[in-house]
């Protein structure tokens, strides 16, 4: 059993400055900030090393942090941008019993993140997931296509908050 | 029975040529319990690879529930896994409360979990009968709905729905029991435990079951974990693990009750039957449960600790219960107003979907029902 903090330690120990911070301000859950394009080689240590184990990805979650400039424009529309997209890695180790929420955030204009798939396979459909409904880019992930929406859905990213529902979808009106 | 193809197989001895074949089953089949797509790639009757194409029930929950107040969420969770929306309820009421930091009272606790394992067993009894009937047997298909019947209708007397309740809030639940609740439970549970051993005359040592099941879609445990696998098809592959009791959360660490796990005691560890029969188990675990939650449920107003106005702090979460086919976790991030920022679920069946293509690889097409059968999908929380 370790905790946030001591993984932190040792995570600080040996990636330097890919480990960004340990964010403990929020009442619920503690998390870790991690360089979005060494996320697969820290995910990759969390799992074989001895000590951590972490052999479970839980949960992988991508957010769009609606952080950027916000503007209005003539139709009432919302349009975001610069800010951030985030992806929440949850991850469990069955055998030494610990859990970890680590965060990335990657810019919105160019959301590129280094995918864990060859970590865990788990990790697979939830990046296309992610991918799909907010449009994060997963470095190196084998398969990233659309899974939940159309694969020929060509109006955005659901998720993302500045998501404007389309008109039309192949030539057919979209009725509300 | 898996065979490995030998590669390059397109000219043999004989001098015929042979090619692979593409094959569609679905998106409208009876076998595959709803709407989805499985692209199946083919050599002879033999499997090679398999693409799941979903989404045809896609309507985007976690937009919807980014739009609404927390509690509007709560029906919108029922219709994600429409056989077990007491359970996906349940899941959601927790990990709000974990946001809120309040605790709720201990009848409501108890109800909750009597609630939770009475839809466990009616949503195991849909699992097995249907999968009795995918693959051939469909007398036990009418024995498990014709019990399933008499939950549905304990659930009806409580919240008057059968199948979408709405039934427990952020806090609390809409209802308290009705008067006879614990009497009806009881009968139930007296009715009940001699009809699982019926179903396992039956159906489990069925001598052509047996055939079609066992050793058949071995999920090696390794890939179960590495995949992400949890609940009945977890413990099906041998590995003793319940978050109801790893993490426990509500009351269950008051309750006695064992984790079955698959033994391969009709072929392999982690086929086909394991799965099934760690269903059949959970079933009377479950009965075990209710059994010691109806006798000891204390008094108490199950509506004191709703809170008027939900309105966590900044935060986030990630909370997960064992919901009938596995970890139905919720991330809820709150940026402290009355609308979630960001709901993400991570539902089981979307998880089991995932790891089809290694299971199938190398099976008969007729192995295809067998194994997504023993899976027990629900596509409304695939899609979500």
């Amino acid at each position: 059993m370790k905790t946030t903090e001591e993984i932190f330690t040792i995570l600080k120990n040996i990636f330097g400055e890919s480990i960004l911070e340990l964010v403990t301000a929020q009442p619920v859950e503690h998390f870790i900030r991690i360089n979005p394009i060494e996320i697969n080689s820290v995910c990759s240590y969390l799992r074989y090393n001895e000590e951590l184990l972490f052999d479970s990805l839980m949960n992988l979650s991508g957010v769009d942090d609606s952080n950027g400039e916000k503007t209005t424009d003539a139709d009432g529309t919302q349009i975001i941008s610069g800010g951030t997209l985030s992806v929440y890695y949850h991850l469990e180790s069955t055998k030494l019993r610990h859990k970890l929420t680590l965060k990335v955030s990657t810019e919105r204009e160019k959301p590129e993140v280094a995918s864990v798939e060859s970590t865990w396979r788990h990790a697979d459909w939830h990046e296309r997931e992610a991918y799909d409904l907010l449009g994060i880019i997963f470095l190196n992930h084998p398969d990233l296509r659309r899974i939940l929406m159309p694969y020929d859905w060509e109006a955005g990213y659901p998720l993302r908050k500045d998501y404007k529902n389309p008109e039309f979808y192949q030539g057919m009106k979209v009725p509300y | 029975m898996s065979i490995t193809i030998e590669k390059n197989k397109s000219e043999s001895k004989t001098g015929i040529r042979t090619e692979e074949m593409v094959l569609n089953m679905g998106p409208q089949h009876p076998s595959t319990h709803g709407v989805l797509r499985l692209e199946l790639q083919l050599e002879g009757e033999i499997i090679t690879n398999v693409i799941p194409h979903i989404g045809y029930l896609h309507r985007c929950f976690e937009k919807h529930a980014e739009a609404m107040n927390y509690s509007q969420v709560i029906p919108y969770t029922d219709r994600m896994d429409y056989l077990a929306s007491m359970y996906n309820e349940f899941g959601y009421a927790i990990a709000v409360e974990k946001l809120l930091g309040i605790q709720v009272p201990e009848r409501v606790e108890y109800i909750r979990v009597i609630m939770g394992e009475l839809q466990r067993i009616a949503s195991h009894l849909v699992a097995l009968g249907t999968y009795a009937v995918d693959i051939g047997a469909f007398t036990p298909f009418l024995f498990c709905f014709r019990d399933r019947e008499k939950i549905l209708s304990l659930f009806e007397q409580t919240c008057g729905a059968r199948l979408l309740y709405n039934y427990i809030w952020v806090g609390g639940l809409s209802h308290d029991l009705h008067p006879d609740f614990i009497n009806q439970t009881n009968d139930f549970i007296k009715y009940f435990r001699p009809k699982v051993k019926e179903l396992n005359d039956l159906l489990t040592k069925n001598k052509i079951f047996i055939d079609r099941t066992a050793n058949i879609g071995v999920l090696p445990l390794d890939v179960a974990i590495n995949y992400g696998i949890s609940g009945p098809n977890l413990r099906g592959s041998g590995f003793k693990w319940d978050i109801r009791k790893e993490d426990p959360y509500s009351v269950y660490n008051k309750f006695d009750f064992d984790i079955p796990v698959g033994q391969g005691l009709m072929g392999k560890v982690g086929d086909c039957w394991d799965r099934y029969y760690v269903r059949i188990l959970e079933m009377e675990e479950s009965l075990r449960i209710i059994e010691q939650a109806v006798n000891s449920i204390p008094e108490g107003d199950v509506t004191s600790a709703i809170p008027k106005r939900i309105k966590p702090p900044v935060g986030q979460v990630y909370s997960r219960v064992e919901n009938p086919r596995g970890e139905l976790g919720y991330f809820i991030i709150s940026d402290g107003t009355i609308n979630p920022f960001r709901v993400k679920v991570k539902g089981p069946s979307f998880v089991h979907l995932g790891v089809l293509n290694e299971v199938l690889k190398g099976h008969m097409i007729a192995d295809v029902i067998a194994i997504l059968g023993s899976i027990d999908i629900v596509l409304g929380e695939v899609d979500r």
